[in-house]
Formats: structure tokens, C-alpha cells, sequence
């Protein structure tokens, strides 16, 4: 019955809350108009998503965005400093290819996102069969251990938030 | 009305935000590269929006900044994807690209041409 209603939980949940913050204030009337939307696009846009993400530990992704804004705070601070003070002859840039064995798209596209956001470090491309990401780095003086960073601090962490 | 402390915080808030995104567009200046430059924009200035938006939350007491930085970590990878698929397609030397693990090929580069 629920699973009538909410195809996708998720996406519902989203809508509700994005339409919340766009009226930006709480009041009974747009309460009833998000529930409308939640309900609505998810069943209008079905034909799109034939496949929902399954999420093992959904509240484990909140941990996993507090980790990225702290990480996006701290290594934005590290490319100021690159920029400012670094000579350009110094800056080591290089490609660097992350092998990845998440199973779900949705958890690549957010591991690809998450490489970007963080700064110093920007996705590049992804091969194809989705195995491994071909990332840059704005200094890498030992592109092994970014590699091995990224692995062991978002992909483990995504690996136990999605199935 | 807001408190003095409160404005202060703002204010400190504004001047981070520009700093930040001041060194975002030095960078672009600076750094050598194509590749590289593509790392100033979308990196030093995250902060700074950030300060940006919180004390733009601060000062008008609401909550739709959550969704200005919502979309901003929507589109920001996805434009930086864009431009960097673009840059190893046609201006990077193949040679410079490490391969994919087991032989696999990357998206975006364009396919060797055949000698016969």
C-alpha cells in the first residue's frame, strides 16, 4: 500500500522538503501542496526510474555529508595556499586512475561528485563499464596515496551506505 | 532588529567570502595550465560561497540558502565534469593519460585511429 503511493521514498521525501525551502515558511497550506507534489512527480516521472537506489544505511549519509563540507572546508584552505604562495614551477599536477568497485550508478555519480567538491581534486572522466574514475590532482607529490586517500575515506564509507 | 555581535559575524562572514572568492579568480591567473586553471574556480571559491550563504541566512532569518548550496553541489562537479571531459578529448596528449584499470577505455577519448 505505502509502496503504492511512495514508489520512491526518497525522491518523495526530496520533493517534500525542496518545496518547503522554496515557500520558506511553515504553514498548513504549503504542507498540503508539498505532500501533493511528493506524491504526483514521483508517479508522472515512474516510466524514468524503473529502478529505485537501495540504501543499506540511510542515516549513515548524513555522517558521510558532514565528512565532505569538513573536508571541502579544510582542503580549500590547502588550494589557497597553493595558489597563493606555491610557485607554478613547483605545482606537481597529475592525472591519477582511482579502480572503484561500487556497485550502484548512484553511488559512483556521488563518489565522482564528492572527488570534485573536494577541493584539489576534480573527476575527470570515468572509463567505460563504470571501473575505474580518471581524476586530476592540483598537487600531487605522491598520487598513490590520493589514490589510496580516496578509497579507504569515501568509497568505504559509500560502500556501507549503498547495497 | 539584529545585534551588533550578529552583524559583526556577518560582516566577518562577507569579507571571508570575498577573500576567498578574490583568490579563486587569482588562481585562474596563476596556475599554469588548462587542467589546472579548472581547479581555482570550482575549489577556493566553495568556501567562500558557503560564508556567502550562511551570512546570507543569518541576515534574512531563512532557510532557502539550504537550497542555493543544495543545487551548487548539484551543478558545480557536473560543470567541471563537463569542462574536463572536454579538455582530454581534444587538447590533452593521450600519452599523458594513465590507463584504466584492466584495459579498459576512458569516455571521453577519442578513439586511436586505425593504420591499414
Amino acid at each position: 500500500m505505502i509502496r503504492k503511493i511512495f514508489p520512491h521514498p526518497y525522491l518523495s521525501l526530496t520533493l517534500g522538503i525542496l518545496w518547503m525551502l522554496l515557500v520558506n515558511k511553515l504553514a498548513v497550506g504549503s504542507f498540503v501542496m508539498a505532500t501533493i507534489l511528493a506524491i504526483a512527480i514521483p508517479h508522472i516521472s515512474a516510466a524514468y526510474w524503473p529502478e529505485r537506489p537501495r540504501l543499506v544505511r540511510p542515516m549513515a549519509l548524513l555522517g558521510y555529508i558532514g565528512l565532505v563540507l569538513h573536508d571541502v572546508v579544510v582542503s580549500s584552505i590547502t588550494v589557497a595556499k597553493i595558489i597563493l604562495f606555491m610557485p607554478p614551477a613547483q605545482i606537481k599536477s597529475a592525472f591519477i586512475t582511482v579502480p572503484i568497485d561500487l556497485p550502484s550508478p548512484e553511488a559512483i555519480t556521488l563518489l565522482a561528485g564528492t572527488i570534485t567538491m573536494t577541493p584539489g581534486t576534480l573527476t575527470v572522466d570515468i572509463a567505460e563499464g563504470g571501473r575505474s574514475l580518471l581524476i586530476h590532482s592540483l598537487h600531487a607529490p605522491d598520487p598513490v596515496s590520493i589514490r589510496d586517500d580516496i578509497k579507504s575515506r569515501y568509497e568505504a564509507r559509500l560502500k556501507r551506505i549503498f547495497a | 532588529m539584529i545585534g551588533a555581535t550578529l552583524e559583526l559575524i556577518i560582516a566577518a562572514l562577507l569579507v571571508l567570502g570575498g577573500i576567498f572568492g578574490l583568490i579563486g579568480s587569482y588562481g585562474l591567473l596563476r596556475l599554469k595550465d588548462a587542467m589546472q586553471r579548472l581547479h581555482a574556480p570550482t575549489k577556493a571559491s566553495t568556501v567562500g560561497l558557503g560564508a556567502v550563504l550562511i551570512a546570507s541566512a543569518i541576515a534574512g532569518d531563512s532557510w532557502r540558502e539550504v537550497l542555493v548550496t543544495l543545487f551548487i553541489f548539484l551543478t558545480a562537479p557536473l560543470t567541471a565534469l563537463y569542462l574536463a571531459k572536454t579538455l582530454i578529448h581534444s587538447h590533452i596528449n593521450p600519452a599523458d593519460v594513465p590507463p584504466a584499470a584492466n584495459g579498459a577505455k576512458w569516455a571521453a577519448q577519442p578513439p586511436v585511429a586505425q593504420k591499414d
